[in-house]
């Protein structure tokens, strides 16, 4: 038997593939989705049709001027949304790290995964129930679910750092406070500002999406548009959303090329 | 009758791999004494001042540190020990990316209540202090440097400076000039000695070369193998009492170099 | 004795002036974003919310319930399942296109032709506009083709993630060590073949984690789309939440966290399965 160079012959991965495609199979067939279906001709036109409708986009200078302040509630409130995450997260990160024993680190930890696994949107939606529609539904939702992602970083950042000059100072009769600030924030300071930027950058997306729950920025805007039957306003709103999202990354890359010289 | 700084009953310790580091130690000191301890490296030294600095426990016989048991006290209580305590760490604990004038602030985060603290960080509350403690081991120029741009004798002075500002009342130092030049550690030592004498503080340091220690301090404990070999005035410290101390260093004393000056 | 001189801090008016700077972007960004702290303790909302939080303890576990997010549950794994598999099918020649004269003039000799360089400049933005847009976006739109139901959402992960699978499936493939296809190469075969049975298995395993990692993602996916339509538990809890019934939320909060925790540790076996 000729056996190629790169490749082995695995029973339990031909198995395991055969058991994928009858889940897959069984996946379409329970949905009663014919993919081909989908290719039909009348499926096809029905697609043309609709899109058709998005064109041209409306770009008069009064809509515009609407999509650009929807624009810039979406990054207020993925910014304050962040911002607000990091600062409960610093709070948080000692108890996690098991600065204070080991009961609440363990409900810390509960408590931040549970706030992670909940999705920004379910969030989105409890908190418009809490405030009421608008932005700031949007900023508690994104805040709830970062705190999440961020105390759960923050945590494992001052876990791992080296203990000495926290516990030298502990020794000079600090408070686990006061050790945390002078002894760990300055080494650990840049690393935590790193991951909050990076989670912004993330949040940007989300924000654009949370309106469409009623909780504010791009996606609201989208939202009331299309329900409205206004797809050429839709397709401008969703141009801004491109525009920014792929904007945001372009900067962001471009900044971390920036630090990546100055470091050396 | 003077106050004690710190007793030793029938102290032992061991490390949690299960090596025994001291043996059955008895001793005190009372406030105001300058001691220095000696010995080879593994003697000991370390897990001493550790045990007086209330960072370790103790593993049989208890230890009395400014009149009261470290371990039998509630956690508050240890907190505020722990604040007239002061210790010079061998290897400087300070994160590098820290001002000098915030590393020697930190010394008093112990007597200071939050709101000092965070206070302190937009805005130093006092800069006459640190800067007195860093002109006393001319360091005065660098108060607003960033602490990785020191050498290493430099940032081993910063970590004195912090101690002095601390102003214990039990005041340790764990080879506290090993990173300096002659010059600089006798500018360092007599810094030291002079603000424990100035304030009446106990003042205990553990040093590798055995020339400044007997330079410097009235009393000399040398440590071998975890016990206690002799505790004497400087003056009765005999060279074969060194070299019996120091046997397992081949026979050669160490000491901190070429130049010395006769005081 | 030398004259004592009382510093200043040098570094206070750089602090100074970046604490101004901080608060002068803050003000209009709270008001931009509505933020009031008091909306949360006014008295309408706080009775509406606090009664919807009450009702979460105990859960929803009545039989007829049960089946029904069973039902939900089932839908939202078959989306996310189809979703990926049709992800899969546009990915892989999306994928190659892209990667193909790109390995190849890694492996041996380029063709060098400008269609293929064209090709791929296209297929690149193809996948950017395809991935820029997030799926609920997608979903939002293909409901109002298609109707309510999973369908939208399985088109939507389709077409999301299809270009986000081709991404990395590309650069999976341009990283990966080209030794045995060259080879392959010095002994005779083809550039093709030397593809195919050089480069391609080595990256496989890779490739397989990536695309299990990504159906993982599409189940949590799967849930969010349910709230403009598209099926699956994420409907159920949209019409439950939209009756204030605090008890059904709890339920499926519960249901939702579990089958999260479930399509981990599938993914995990799987893996485990293809090493």
């Amino acid at each position: 038997m000729n056996h190629y160079p790169a490749r082995k012959f695995c029973l339990k991965c031909l198995v395991t593939i055969v058991l994928i495609a009858l889940f897959i199979v069984a996946s379409f067939a329970y949905l009663s989705l014919n993919p081909l279906a989908l290719f039909t001709k009348q499926a096809m036109s029905d697609v043309a049709i609709y899109t058709s409708r998005f064109f041209p986009p409306d770009l008069s200078s009064a809509f515009l001027q609407k999509v650009w302040s929807g624009v810039l509630q979406t990054l207020a409130i993925s910014a304050l949304a962040t911002l607000l995450a990091a600062i409960v997260s610093l709070f948080l990160a000692l108890p996690a790290a098991g600065q204070f024993g080991n009961g609440a680190k363990a409900v810390t930890r509960f408590f931040l995964n549970f706030l992670r696994s909940v999705p920004e949107l379910v969030w989105a939606v409890l908190m418009v129930l809490a405030v009421g529609l608008g932005p700031f539904a949007g900023t508690l939702a994104l805040a709830l679910h970062t705190t999440g992602v961020l105390g759960r970083l923050f945590g494992e950042t001052l876990e791992n750092h080296p203990p000495s000059a926290t516990q030298a100072l502990k020794l000079a009769g600090a408070s686990n406070t006061q050790a945390f600030i002078y002894g760990a924030l300055p080494g650990i300071y840049s690393q935590l500002l790193s991951y909050s930027l990076y989670r912004w950058e993330m949040n940007i997306r989300m924000a654009t999406i949370l309106g469409f729950v009623g909780a504010g920025g791009l996606g609201q805007i989208l939202y009331y548009e299309l329900s409205l039957l206004h797809e050429q306003q839709a397709s401008t709103v969703i141009m801004a959303m491109l525009v920014l999202v792929i904007g945001v990354d372009m900067i962001s890359n471009k900044l971390r090329r920036v630090q990546m010289h100055s470091l050396g | 009758m003077r106050k004690i700084a710190f007793s030793f009953q029938h102290v032992s310790f061991s490390h949690s791999n299960g090596k025994e580091a001291l043996k059955n130690i008895n001793i005190s000191a009372s406030a105001g004494e300058s001691i220095a301890i000696i010995g080879s490296s593994g003697s000991g030294k370390t897990s001493f001042l550790n045990l007086i600095a209330t960072s370790l426990r103790p593993s049989t016989g208890s230890i009395t540190v400014l009149n009261v048991d470290p371990w039998s006290i509630s956690k508050g209580r240890l907190q505020s020990l722990r604040s007239q305590i002061g210790l010079v760490h061998q290897a400087v604990p300070i994160p590098p990316r820290q001002r000098v004038i915030t590393a020697v602030l930190a010394g008093r985060l112990g007597q200071w209540p939050l709101w000092k603290s965070l206070l302190s960080l937009i805005y130093p509350v006092d800069i006459a202090g640190p800067q007195l403690c860093l002109q006393k081991l001319d360091l005065a120029d660098r108060l607003f440097d960033r602490c990785d741009r020191l050498s290493g004798g430099q940032l081993q002075r910063v970590g004195v400076a912090r101690v002095l500002y601390q102003a214990p009342h039990l005041l340790l130092a764990d080879e506290p000039v090993s990173a300096m030049d002659p010059v600089l550690s006798d500018l360092t030592i007599q810094c030291l000695l002079e603000d424990a004498r100035t304030r009446d503080a106990c003042f205990v340091a553990s040093l590798h070369a055995v020339d400044i220690a007997l330079k410097w301090f009235p009393r000399i404990i040398g440590l071998r193998d975890g016990e206690i070999f002799f505790d004497l005035p400087a003056t009765d410290v005999s060279e074969s009492l060194l070299e019996q101390l120091y046997a397992s260093e081949r026979g050669v004393l160490p000491k901190q170099g070429s130049a010395n000056t006769s005081s | 004795m030398r004259r004592m001189c009382h510093f200043r801090d040098p570094d206070a008016l750089r602090r100074f002036s970046v604490a101004v700077i901080g608060l002068a972007i803050l003000w209009p960004m709270m008001q931009l974003a509505q933020f009031d702290i008091f909306a949360l303790f006014e008295d309408r909302n706080l009775v509406v919310f606090s009664n919807f939080l009450i009702q979460f303890f105990p859960p929803n576990l009545q039989t007829s319930f049960l089946v029904l997010v069973l039902k939900a549950t089932i839908e939202t794994l078959a989306m996310a399942t189809a979703g990926i598999a049709l992800a899969m099918l546009m990915a892989i020649p999306l994928g190659l296109i892209i990667t193909y004269s790109l390995s190849i003039s890694r492996i041996g000799p380029a063709s060098g032709h400008r269609i293929a360089r064209l090709g791929r400049y296209l297929a690149r933005m193809l996948m950017l506009f395809l991935r820029g847009i997030p799926e609920i976006v997608w979903a939002l739109l293909l409901v109002r083709v298609f109707g309510l139901g999973p369908i939208a959402g399985v088109l939507a992960i389709a077409i999301t993630y299809g270009g986000m699978l081709a991404k990395v499936y590309s650069e999976i493939l341009e990283t990966e060590n080209t030794l045995p296809a060259r080879a392959l190469l010095i002994l005779g075969s083809g550039r093709i073949n030397a593809f195919l049975y050089g480069l391609l298995p080595g990256a496989s395993q890779e490739l397989a984690s990536y695309t299990i990692y990504r159906w993982e993602c599409a189940v949590r996916a799967s849930v969010v789309m349910g709230f403009v339509g598209a099926g699956g538990l994420g409907q159920l809890m949209d019409q439950s939440m939209k009756m204030l019934n605090g008890g059904e939320v709890s339920t499926i909060l519960i249901v939702f966290l579990l089958l999260v925790l479930l399509a981990d540790y599938i993914s995990l076996i799987i893996r485990r399965q293809l090493a």
